[in-house]
């Protein structure tokens, strides 16, 4: 069972929320984007087994998303920071 | 065929000799520093595909690669069902495949797998379940696979224990059923393999760990082990949940999240249960295993997940769901609850044939559904590991399908998650 310290309404059942998958991938340009790279985008995954990073959204709460740095061995939670801030680095 | 074939003559003869002559059912033979094709991975997928390089292909020098025991995946973590009502032409045929297979396999293998084909229900609860129902019977028989509507009353007939009262948690108006779909026994089918596989010269290599791959001008020629370096020309992976992390050590990424499945076995109790259940509602299906005991499966621990472990809120909704069907497990105790790590791809669909890099090979995106598409799974890895083509019936399920759009979505035509 997670304990998830959502930002804006502090720790919660894992229940309450929903992963969104990983994080920080980027959106190549459509326009000048070729087949390869954008099935990249779409479906190509880290699937780290380890440090991961990924998008939960506090989905029976406040609705919002969050980035979450989680250990997909022990699920131990680093890290939770927002959406637009970079991947923790160092300690986190 | 093995060394001692297991007969009833034989078992005879062993008897009288106290079961003391029994040789073992497959070698322990030290790495050699080169194969004509290493497979990674002992479990059924992975041993399937060596048995047919060497049957199928006469390609028996051939190492397994395990990390660990055999078999001590996802082929002993599922909850052994076999089946092939898919609804898309292109997984009608890999799954009927496999379930043809299945049906001779424990001939083929002179092992008995346990297939008990008692049939799979699955049930709809609303009219809009029940006409997509028809619809889905409709093309899975467009497949030339057998199946049946049944309505209220056949369900009925079938599950007498199945809460249809007026006022049941998850109401009844129908269901499915495909007869040949049932049961085998997850052990020895990758016993069987091994024993049928090593017979044929094949090395069976425990407690060897694949920690990277020899490159020689852009292809694999081997793979570094916790037992050394082993050259090969060609390496096959069939590592289910893991195959991200070896696509990694191999410098390419795949469309595939590694998720935990849970499944749990209860207490034994006398035969209630005659077939297979599943329902879409709760996504839980439940079969009773020969010694007596239900073994339930539900739905996915929705975060990416390798300890081989699931979280409880997945046991409550499980458990919720199948005693809201049958009212009468309430007082059932569980005995044991496990998790395995199943690698999803985007459109439920698998992943065999080439790799990104020259000299390696695919099998994996089984997801939840890898133990009914052994024999499949076996097959078509060693076609295209021994002709460098694809068998006309893995050319849907290419790597190359994300690319061009051509993904096989059974994620939705089947709308539950294997």
């Amino acid at each position: 069972m997670l304990l998830i310290d959502c930002p804006w309404c502090g720790p919660r059942d894992e229940a309450e929320f929903r992963c969104g998958g990983e994080g920080h991938i980027a959106r190549p340009d459509p326009d000048t984007a070729d087949d390869a790279t954008w099935a990249a985008y779409l479906f190509d995954r880290d699937n780290v087994k380890g440090l991961g990073f990924e998008r939960w959204h506090h989905r029976h709460g406040c609705g919002r998303w969050f980035n979450v740095a989680r250990d997909t061995v022990t699920h131990e939670i680093r890290a939770i920071y927002a959406m637009t801030d970079p991947k923790p680095t160092g300690g986190a | 065929m093995p060394r001692l074939a297991y007969s009833a003559f034989s078992l005879l003869r062993q008897g009288l000799n106290r079961h003391r002559g029994w040789p073992a059912a497959w070698r322990t033979p030290e790495p050699k520093a080169h194969y004509a094709a290493i497979v990674v991975g002992g479990g059924g997928h992975g041993l399937a595909t060596a048995y047919y390089l060497a049957r199928n292909h006469g390609v028996t020098d051939v190492a397994v690669l395990e990390r660990g025991w055999l078999g001590g995946g996802n082929t002993g973590r599922n909850t052994t069902v076999v089946r092939s009502n898919y609804y898309f032409p292109a997984s009608g045929a890999l799954y009927d495949l496999a379930l043809k297979l299945y049906e001779g396999l424990s001939r083929d293998l002179n092992f008995n797998i346990m297939l008990s084909q008692r049939g799979m229900l699955m049930l709809a609860h609303s009219a809009h379940e029940l006409e997509f129902a028809r619809r889905t019977v409709n093309a899975i028989r467009r497949n030339g696979i057998d199946c049946t509507l049944l309505d209220r009353d056949q369900v009925r007939r079938r599950l007498p224990i199945l809460d249809m009262s007026p006022d049941a948690r998850f109401p009844v108006v129908g269901g499915y059923r495909q007869a040949r779909a049932g049961v085998a026994r997850h052990d020895a089918v990758a016993w069987g393999y091994a024993r049928a596989a090593d017979a044929r010269g094949v090395d069976i290599i425990q407690n060897c760990e694949v920690l990277g791959f020899i490159f020689e001008g852009g292809r694999v020629v081997g793979v570094e082990t916790s037992r050394g370096a082993i050259r090969a020309d060609r390496v096959g992976l069939a590592v289910a949940g893991h195959s991200g992390v070896l696509a990694a050590k191999a410098g390419f990424r795949l469309p595939i999240t590694s998720y935990a499945l849970q499944a749990f076995v209860s207490e034994p109790i006398k035969p209630i249960l005659h077939e297979v259940v599943l329902s879409s509602a709760t996504g839980v299906y439940v079969s009773q295993s020969d010694k007596g005991e239900l073994v339930v499966g539900g739905g996915l621990d929705l975060h990416p997940s390798y300890s081989q472990r699931g979280n409880l809120p997945v046991v409550e909704g499980v458990m919720s769901g199948l005693v809201g069907m049958f009212p009468c497990f309430a007082n059932l105790r569980m005995m044991r609850s496990w998790g395995g790590i199943v690698d999803v791809v985007h459109d439920s669909s698998p992943i065999i044939g080439p790799a990104p890099v020259p000299g390696l090979y695919l099998d994996c995106g089984w997801g939840t559904g890898g133990f009914k598409a052994i024999p499949a799974g076996g097959t078509l890895l060693a076609h295209v590991m021994a002709t460098g083509e694809q068998h006309p019936i893995a050319r849907p399920f290419g790597l190359e399908r994300f690319r061009t759009g051509a993904l096989v979505d059974e994620a939705a035509a089947s709308g539950i998650a294997h």
